[in-house]
């Protein structure tokens, strides 16, 4: 009998359902370490500990039930006393017994036997239970979900027969609790003689009532670790709560997946003396944990096999060790050494741990957690994700300081101490000779002798891409781009091709896999501004027993990069001529065409057996080739060999004793090249793509460069495009990307799936083996033709899936369509309107899309008369425009668009380029929804003020986890005034949102722009994907008034290619999963769900609406009406018909008039109410939620869609008809609570009359985004011009909450004296903001830390006066404020495009990444610390400051001594002719060219934005 | 691409220059001076590579126009003509001829004057021919299949290429005394020259195709016979029945329909001495119809030394502009200044023939009258007739269907209600193994159509014979352009 996962059974979670998967829940939190340095356990210890976990309580989430939260707990040390005073029983001395919580049964008799089984398996460990103890617990205090889910709570104690102690006894309780788990299915939230953990499915103020335990003042430690927990679902779980045994983690682990698999393959090499039999406790990682049980899972097995717990998450949190210059060799060997035992555990985290005396914290290698921490004169230590959770006497903190990136603090509560990252990893570092190790043993690739280049004959080429389904499209658009530049191309305007499910035409088997992407709960990475932290090097051959070290772990061939050219491939093949370096074993992965689907089945079984022989007789590199195809032997697909193979090693426990390298040609995109390495490869030697490269060049097709560059652009090419694609999932290193696994497929059988790519997600079903032998069959077959005459001309096919070709997939917009609309909707003709529609919506034919498989179910409810159907006037307002940006389009196509919906009372979007106040304030063609994405570009009080909804874009359908570049030729001068910008400078919008790294830091954003204008509905922009179920319930308890679903395959203005069509997934699913998952966890009466992406027809608005969706947004319908023809080139700047430019030349041929945008809206209103009619609805909010009214017929013939189920689409849990399928009231926004009430209510007279005041109050840090709804008050009163600066000034003392004046307008002044956390500044409108600590502080200011993360994103105007050192990324995206800080973290000034920077202490590395425009002055900077690729292309000036920069520079510290009595820039000033010397002034070149360009237009009388200035501009800027 | 402002740079539309009038019309000869290469890739530098190309789909054949374009750009011509010979089997043909729908769809014409399209084509396949570069490409292995393909147009001669190259063994059947109908004896020589039509029947034979000029099927063998001889027959006979204007004065002599006439003219421009030819040497000459073979008739009259030529039209005259009830990307009418109306003539719109005049039963004028608009129809005004003195008058009013009647009496094959062969999906008829392609099926249309319909007959017919097939099928029988009417 299998035994059920605690995971699973002390959880509320239901059962997989429809489209919901409770697998996908994500989460994220506050946590809080608490420490005392004086030797003594005590209860204040835990006390404090309780109350900085009370004041992170806006971290954590509760759900519709609002008396059930997402979980809490507490780690202490073991209180003996207590527990000797409560268990009722003689307890051995202190340390040799061990005790822990047990989460058991309710019903009694299952618990009594659990329990017998326990004791039971305690004499098989040598322990024996001296006894239960009934833990006490007031269920009374929890909401009703967490109270149905508890468990019976019960403490054991136990304790060795054999004398055990220390970590030995702490070993014998591991083996027992794990046996325990793994067969009796309860959980032990710990059982250690050291520590102790206390947590459940509670509200952080639930915690200490619910277990009366903690609050006995016997109850001491040393030590505590506390943590609060936001999960995505409102199904937490009992044992999910954090900490567990050794952590708790604020963060995601984005490689889990990878990771478990490695584990799970590392097992069977798994021996430790120490620990026994390690069979026994198989598997290691216990299934339906959360990554953070599973990352506590293995942190306690390195740590309990004999490494140190510093050593241990070294391990698995590496810094970034791979770039960064001053880190010294010994430290930078351990990491490469240990690289090649384990990946690193990746993605965004704050990690706290403890061994019982060792506390500490750790965060992931870019920062994306913060992690504050103070230090009292008295030796307490309280580290947390906020600063300001517990109240500190200020004159009694001698220091404060934050968690670095990739840095560790570590506290000895047994010596006393602290212990710095130096000292503690310079140790672990030499524990052993890890360079010497490497040096012996490791395998350099360039080290191995040369191979002659071997070319291939262009018969032979074009005979292979037949074989591998190459097309003419491939090698034009995709492949000779690379090959010539070396980089991915770029497309626009999204995807209307079907996708492979359903697509007629025989697919790779890549196209059936789409990429994961970090939406909320994690950021994508910046792999370009930020490389820093990347690393594209892995090491490939086997590993050994990960619990040991010796020198023969090194063995292993290092290689910096995951593509390989044939030449080092063929070193690799020939190996073994380097004496002890092992042999490679080649596996042709060929089968025999005409044996059908079984034949490519027992091949691949043969395979399996021939690669177990070869690791038998000793192969330590497998290559998976499909080189020797020929006409009775077709090549597997690549991804299926390596992938089952893959997992064929895993299974049978041998895969860490090889290295998977792959030769394939069917791997040509950086999508293939990345679903490889996710699915196990090493490296991948993408032969045939190169071979057609070099063709290409010899055939003068690809012009400028040679044969061997064009190999290593291509190689380059699909090497940093995997990068990207590993960043759009938060993934940083290719080693943890490999195997992750961050893939789903759409139309591949479970069967096939989980036969292949176990632990795939396949929502759908779909097509199996046969199919696949068909595809395979069908290109094998046009390239060994019977007859090569009968199409001479055709050497490969024509392609036609980026650009409309007549042979190629069909696009739902066609010449036809496209003509049928535009000419419909100017001539006002609703029949012509409906001959288009009609074609888009005719799939019979086609299967184009999802929904073209459904069919509306008429009849089964009566008709209804269309004139009692809600008019058309009514159903646009339901309609909006999509999120284009003013910049990215011309004015005339937004205006356009404006104009008309307007008229409409429906919504356009501003898209992310802000508004100029002149349209902003006209009715008429201002823009309803004002959105906020990563660039923030003019993102102002007023803008906010003056918006009916706030979007905030997460992703965009066209390209998931992706940010954006508005080039230096689309900035005209008109365009970078709306974007507070520079004309001709280049624009980057940042793939995250630098702001939210995590769903409660969206929470905060909502929160914020909510403060910013309470009126404005906030939005949710997310794209679908599986998964986005849970995602949009976590957005719903953050509290966002609407969702958007956005599909996969939304246009956009410029994109990779690998994104518009390999990443996310169609509206529909992601739509149905997210209505689904909403109404299971009771959320959906309160949010608004809107969906967009490739919506053109009534039909389609009636489905989305049946799926669940109230409003619809649409993008390229209305663009194509306007005037659109989907020319593709919106990048280009070279749009014939004037819609998506800015040449003037090109806007002069726009026609597009808001008429006929007017008219699309009304024929579609009118479509959608004939519907309606017939569906028996009388209106749309009928409708909403009815998918059993839908229903699929369409796949029944198709050669492929015969395996598709679409059924978890329309099924679903089944819910009462009573039950809210769409919005009925909203969230509370709990706008009555904020504290700046208080501000307003004092600031009445300025508020009215402009008169000055000043207000004095006190604040925490539960008060968040202070000052901002005092600040969108304000712009309600005086709009643009706001007031004089410091009308009302607010004098503040305390900590304050995060976004301390978020937005705030000219007028305002905020004066804090304390400290702040996060996002101070964020957004600064005008305002001023001033930070210092408080006056009888004992500490340097200047080397301790005032402010957290990210100060000043995207700051307009306005002022910052930070006395102290803040943390990563500050002043990111400023483009007008004046900021003054006194030292920074990484990152800093990223993408900065205006404003100045002071900064006069230390900086981190990487300043000045993507920074455009504005300046900054330095004290003393290290050259090496600035962005580096800025540096080396001359981006960046970094040099001297010039008198002027002088005389700017000290009237700014002037003005920082008067508002701070900064004592660091008074001792500047105070010799500031010889200090000026010492600084350097950071100027982006282009920035400077373009200032001094205009500045002599001026000077000469010329209008700077003259066509004639602009072009003096482009050739600079052009470089 | 390789440019993609090239458009922006490259604003004007320049296509290959008219010898001198005074020159051109003493031979009959071509009237192009040779085309510059380097004008033809900078206007190949205008295309835009659009992400929707309209001018692909304005074409029927599905030309790869973006990538040959590109190609001509790049100086690629060989890349470019394996490209072009993809799509199109008789590109020297279309080149000349074909009035060009791509570049009425084509997008840069929304707004700029469009790509030289047909001029990129022409000058790719006059390299090609120059350098060597068109091969004949005989199959491997023969089907031991046989098709008979009946009229050796455009259309007869794409089916018999395609299925030559599938393996099939092929004859093309023309009553004609030489191969090629409406481009050997229908299109002037200043147009095309005929060296173009042999060059390209040379490589036909050299693939296998068998061609059998001067037998009429239907007459000298029965269809039923011949349908029993071949495992295949595609109907490629186009839609020969001119349309007749029956108004009082027809029979007289002098009135002719402009296919007798320009059929005459061509045999004689190719050495054939014709008894009697109607020539228009010393005449007044009135053609009635506007269109290309009108233009035809104007351009041969007046290398035959007519008097004048005079065009009447019974329509208004067309715009120069696209008007706005036919918009882009639809092919529209307008007023077109071809090679012949250069040359001599007037051209009058808004005349309504009347009455054909004669004196001694030869036709000596043609009574027109001034045009009205009653009941939607465009009548003649009363009293506005007057005669226009003419000796010969060419009837060039388009053509109503096929001469179908044998077809249809021998094998029982059925006419559609416009006349043309009715045909299914995949452009059979009723009779087994008969099929049928080109005007003949649809109607009178465009060269590009006929092509498109051989090329697709043909993989129908391969499908038929051999369960299935590789051939493209580039259109169905039932595709038609592009318009606002569905």
């Amino acid at each position: 009998m299998s035994v059920m996962s605690p995971f699973a059974r002390f959880s509320t979670a239901p059962a997989k359902v429809g489209l919901y998967d409770p697998a996908y829940d994500k989460d994220a939190c506050g946590l809080a370490m608490v420490a005392t340095l004086r030797g003594t356990a005590g209860h204040d210890i835990i006390q404090t500990a309780l109350s900085a976990l009370t004041n992170l309580e806006h971290r954590g989430a509760v759900g519709s039930d609002a008396g059930t939260g997402d979980g809490a707990g507490i780690l202490t040390q073991m209180p003996d006393a207590f527990l000797r005073a409560v268990a009722g029983f003689e307890l051995p001395a202190a340390g040799g017994y061990a005790a822990g919580l047990v989460f058991l049964p309710t019903d009694a008799e299952e618990r009594a036997v659990a329990k017998a089984g326990f004791e039971k398996l305690a004499v098989e460990e040598n322990l024996e239970v001296i006894g239960w103890r009934e833990v006490p617990v007031r269920p009374e205090v929890l909401g009703d979900l967490a109270r149905n889910a508890q468990p019976f709570i019960e403490q054991v104690f136990v304790a060795p027969t054999n004398g055990a102690s220390g970590i030995e006894l702490e070993r014998m309780t591991f083996r027992l609790r794990k046996r325990s788990e793994r067969t009796l299915g309860i959980y032990h939230p710990s059982l250690s003689s050291r520590t102790i953990v206390y947590k459940g499915m509670v509200t952080t103020l639930q915690l200490e009532p619910f277990y009366p335990d903690l609050s006995d003042e016997r109850f001491a430690s040393t030590l505590a670790l506390v943590h609060s927990r936001f999960s995505t679902n409102t199904f937490p779980s009992w044992p999910l709560a954090h900490p567990f045994r050794m952590i708790a983690h604020n963060g995601e682990i984005n490689t889990v997946k990878g990771n478990r698999n490695w584990m799970r393959a590392r097992e069977a090499q798994l021996a430790s003396e120490a620990l026994g039999d390690l069979k026994q406790l198989s598997p290691i990682i216990t299934p339906d944990g959360s990554d953070s049980a599973s990352f506590d899972e293995v942190v306690e097995l390195l740590y309990l096999a004999g490494r140190s717990l510093p050593h241990a998450m070294m391990m698995m949190i590496p810094e970034a060790w791979e770039k960064q210059t001053d880190i010294e060799p010994a430290r930078k060997n351990f990491y490469d050494y240990h690289s090649m035992l384990m990946e690193p555990w990746d993605g965004p985290a704050a990690v706290i741990f403890t061994d019982g005396s060792l506390v500490g914290a750790t965060l992931d290698r870019n920062g994306l957690r913060p992690g504050r921490y103070v230090i009292t004169d008295d030796g307490l230590v309280v580290l947390a994700s906020e600063i300001g959770v517990v109240n500190i006497d200020p004159a009694k903190i001698v220091r404060k300081g934050r968690l670095q990136p990739g840095r560790m603090f570590i506290a000895d509560t047994v010596s006393g101490r602290l212990i710095d990252d130096d000292e503690i990893k310079s140790e672990i570092a030499s524990l052993e000779p890890w360079g010497e190790w490497l040096e012996a043993n490791r395998i350099k690739l360039e080290e191995l002798p040369e191979r002659e280049h071997i070319a291939h004959t262009a018969s032979s080429v074009n005979r292979r891409q037949r074989t591998f389904g190459y097309t003419q499209e491939e090698l034009r658009v995709l492949l000779a781009p690379m090959a010539k530049t070396g980089a991915e191309p770029v497309g626009a305007m999204g995807s209307d091709t079907p996708i492979a499910a359903i697509s007629s035409r025989p697919r790779l088997i890549f196209d059936y896999f789409v990429q994961q992407f970090a939406q909320v709960t994690n950021p994508p990475l910046d792999s370009i501004r930020e490389e820093v932290v990347t690393s594209l090097g892995t090491g490939i051959g086997p590993e050994g027993n990960l619990l040991k070290a010796t020198p023969e772990h090194a063995q292993q061939i290092s290689l910096s990069f995951p593509v390989l050219s044939n030449d080092e491939l063929a070193k690799i093949k020939h190996i073994d001529e380097k004496p002890g370096a092992g042999s490679a074993f080649t596996v042709e992965g060929l089968y025999r065409v005409d044996g059908g689907a079984d034949a490519l089945a027992a091949r691949i079984r043969e395979i399996f057996e021939e690669v177990d022989q070869a690791i038998n007789e000793g192969a330590k590199y497998l290559i998976l080739s499909d080189r020797d195809s020929n006409r009775e032997l077709a090549p597997i697909p690549s991804l299926l060999l390596t992938s089952a193979v893959h997992h064929h090693l895993i299974r049978t426990g041998r895969r860490t004793m090889v290295g998977l390298v792959v030769e394939a040609a069917d791997a040509r995109e950086v999508h293939h090249i990345a679903a490889l390495i996710g699915y196990g490869a090493a490296a991948i030697n993408p032969y045939l793509a190169m071979e057609s490269c070099e063709q290409m060049v010899k055939d003068g097709l690809i012009e400028g460069v040679t044969i061997e560059k064009a190999s290593k652009n291509l190689i380059k090419g699909l090497g940093k495009g995997v990068l990207k694609i590993m960043s759009k999932m938060g993934i940083s290193t290719v080693s943890s990307y490999s195997g992750a696994q961050v893939f789903e497929a759409i139309g591949l059988s479970q069967e096939f799936v989980d036969t292949y790519f176990t632990g795939t997600v396949s929502q759908l079903g779909g097509i199996g083996i046969e199919v696949i032998h068909e595809e395979i069959a069908a290109r094998h077959k046009s390239a060994y033709p019977i007859d090569e005459s009968t199409n001479v001309h055709q050497q490969l096919e024509v392609g036609g899936e980026y650009q409309w070709r007549r042979e190629g997939p069909a696009h739902l917009f066609s010449p036809e369509t496209i003509f049928k609309l535009q000419h419909s909707t100017k001539t006002k003709s609703m029949d012509i309107f409906r001959e288009y529609t009609r074609s888009v919506d005719d799939q019979a034919e086609n299967l184009m899309t999802l929904r073209g498989l459904f069919t509306l179910r008429t009849g089964v409810r009566p008709a209804v008369d269309i004139n009692e159907v809600e008019p058309i006037s009514s159903i646009v307002k339901r309609f909006s425009t999509g999120a284009m940006s003013y910049g990215s389009i011309s004015p005339e196509a937004h205006e356009t668009l404006a104009i008309a919906m307007n008229r409409l009372g429906a919504k356009s979007n501003t898209g992310e380029g802000g508004e100029d106040v002149e349209r902003l304030l006209d009715p008429t063609r201002r823009s309803a929804i004002k959105q906020v994405a990563s660039g923030r570009f003019g993102v102002t009080s007023m803008y906010l003020t003056h918006a009916d909804d706030i979007q905030i874009k997460m992703a965009q359908g066209a390209k998931p986890g992706e940010g954006g570049q508005l080039p230096p030729n689309k900035v005209y001068p008109w365009i970078a005034r709306t974007r507070h910008s520079t004309a001709g400078v280049g624009l980057i919008s940042p793939p995250p949102h630098h702001d939210i790294y995590s769903i409660e830091d969206l929470k905060q954003l909502i929160f914020d722009v909510k403060r910013a204008n309470r009126a404005a509905r906030v939005h949710v922009k997310l794209v679908s994907q599986v998964g986005i179920g849970t995602v949009a319930a976590g957005v719903a308890k953050a509290k966002a008034d609407v969702i958007l679903v956005s599909g996969h395959d939304g246009g956009t203005g410029a994109s990779p290619l690998n994104s518009l069509k390999h990443a996310g997934t169609p509206w529909e699913l992601g739509l149905a999963e997210a209505q689904q998952t909403l109404m299971l966890n009771g959320l959906r009466d309160r949010v608004t769900v809107q969906v967009d992406g490739q919506m053109k027809t009534g039909r389609d608005v009636v489905i989305a609406a049946l799926l669940g969706a109230e409003e619809f947004g649409f993008a390229t319908a209305p663009l194509v009406v306007e005037g659109c023809i989907m020319m593709r080139v919106c990048n280009l700047d070279t749009c014939p018909v004037g819609v998506a430019t800015q040449n003037p030349v090109l806007r002069s041929r726009f026609t597009g008039q808001a008429d006929h945008v007017v008219n699309f809206f009304e024929f579609l209103a009118q479509e959608v109410r004939e519907y309606l009619a017939a569906l028996g609805f009388r209106s749309i909010d009928e409708a909403v939620g009815h998918a059993e009214m839908l229903d699929m017929n369409r796949a029944i013939s198709h050669w492929k869609a015969d395996g598709l189920d679409l059924s978890p689409i329309l099924a679903g849990p089944v819910f009462a008809a009573t039950e809210n399928r769409s919005r009925v009231t909203t969230q509370d926004h709990e706008l009555e609570k904020h504290f700046d009430h208080k501000l307003i209510a004092a600031s009445k007279d300025a508020l009215s009359s402009g008169k000055p005041v000043t207000i004095d109050l006190p604040i925490t840090n539960v008060d968040q985004a202070v000052g901002t709804m005092l600040g969108n008050e304000l712009t309600k009163a005086f709009g643009v011009e706001a007031l004089p600066e410091d009308t009302i000034t607010v004098n503040l003392t305390g900590a304050a909450g995060q976004s301390f004046g978020a937005f705030v307008p000219k007028g305002i002044k905020l004066s804090l004296t304390g400290d702040s956390n996060d996002y101070v500044g964020k957004g600064l409108s005008g305002g001023t903001i001033v930070v210092k600590p408080h006056a009888n502080s004992p500490f340097l200011a200047e080397e301790n830390i005032i402010a957290g993360n990210v100060i000043g994103y995207g700051a307009t105007s306005g002022k910052l006066f930070l006395r102290g050192i803040v943390g990563e990324r500050f002043l990111v995206r400023n483009s007008g404020a004046i900021a003054v800080s006194e030292g920074v973290g990484d990152h800093a000034l990223e993408y900065m495009t205006g404003g100045v920077a002071v900064i006069l202490g230390r900086t981190g590395r990487n300043l000045g990444a993507g920074m455009s425009g504005g300046v900054a002055y330095v004290y003393k900077l290290r050259g090496d610390r600035v962005n580096h690729d800025a540096l080396a292309a001359g981006e960046l000036h970094v040099g001297p400051l010039e008198a002027a920069d002088a005389t700017k520079l000290e009237d700014i510290l002037k003005q920082h001594v008067a508002e701070t009595g900064s004592a660091l820039a008074k001792r500047i000033l105070d010799n500031f002719a010889a200090e000026v010397e010492h600084f350097v002034r950071v100027l982006p070149r282009d920035y400077a060219s373009v200032l001094s360009i205009r500045e002599k237009a001026v000077a000469n009388g010329v209008d700077p934005d003259s066509s004639e200035v602009w072009e003096q501009i482009l050739e600079v800027t052009r470089g | 691409m390789a440019d993609p402002r090239g458009f922006l740079k490259v604003t004007e539309r320049e296509t290959a220059k008219r010898r001198p009038v005074p020159v051109r019309i003493q031979d009959w000869k071509e009237v192009y001076e040779k085309r510059d290469s380097a004008v033809v890739r900078q206007q190949a530098g205008r295309c835009m590579d659009c992400g929707v190309p309209f001018c692909h789909q304005g074409c029927p054949l599905g030309n790869l126009i973006p990538e040959w374009n590109d190609l001509t750009w790049r100086n690629q011509g060989k890349a470019a003509i394996e490209r072009l010979h993809q799509t199109n089997n008789f590109p020297e043909f279309t080149g000349r001829l074909c009035p060009a729908p791509c570049e009425s769809a084509c997008v840069l014409g929304i707004n700029q004057p469009a790509v030289t399209i047909k001029e990129v084509e022409v000058s790719i396949i006059d390299e090609a021919f120059d350098k060597g570069w068109v091969a004949a490409h005989a199959p491997e292995r023969m089907t031991g299949k046989t098709v008979a393909v009946v009229g050796s147009g455009p259309a007869g001669l794409a089916a018999a290429q395609q299925l030559a190259r599938a393996g099939h063994t092929v004859a093309v059947y023309e009553r004609d005394d030489r191969i090629g109908g409406l481009l050997r004896y229908g299109i002037p020589d200043f147009k095309m020259e005929k060296t173009h039509i042999d060059r390209r029947l040379a490589q036909l034979e050299a693939e296998g195709v068998r061609f059998r000029a001067g037998v009429n099927i239907g007459v000298d063998i029965t269809w039923e016979d011949l349908r029993s001889r071949y495992d295949a027959v595609v109907v490629a006979t186009g839609a020969t029945t001119p349309r007749d204007l029956t108004i009082p004065g027809r029979e007289a002599d002098g009135v002719h329909f402009a296919m007798e006439y320009l059929v005459q003219g061509n045999k004689a421009v190719a050495g054939d001495s014709i008894e009697g030819q109607i020539t228009a040497k010393g005449k007044h000459v009135i053609v009635l119809g506007g269109g290309d073979t009108g233009a035809d008739c104007i351009g041969t009259a007046t290398r035959q030394g007519a008097l004048s030529v005079t065009t009447l039209a019974i329509g208004k005259q067309p715009p120069t502009e696209r008007p706005t009830g036919q918009p882009w990307p639809t092919f529209p009418t307008l007023f077109e200044v071809a090679s012949a109306h250069e040359e001599f003539g007037e051209r009058k719109y808004l005349a309504s023939t009347v009455e054909f005049v004669s004196e001694n039963g030869k036709v000596v004028g043609v009574k027109v009258a001034e045009t009205e608009f009653v009941d939607g129809k465009r009548l003649p005004k009363a009293g506005t007739e007057r005669v226009l003195p003419a000796d010969l008058v060419l009837l060039a009013l388009g053509f109503t269907g096929v001469e179908g009647d044998e077809l249809a009496d021998q094998t029982g094959a059925v006419l559609d209600n416009r006349g043309n062969v009715a045909r299914d999906g995949k452009y059979a008829t009723n009779v087994d193994g008969v099929f049928v392609a080109g005007d003949a099926g649809r109607g009178q249309s465009l060269i590009v159509w006929a092509i498109a319909e051989g090329r697709a007959a043909a993989a129908a017919v391969d499908e038929y014979l051999e369960g299935s097939t590789e051939l493209p099928f580039p259109v169905k029988p039932t595709d038609r352009p592009i318009s606002i009417y569905s």
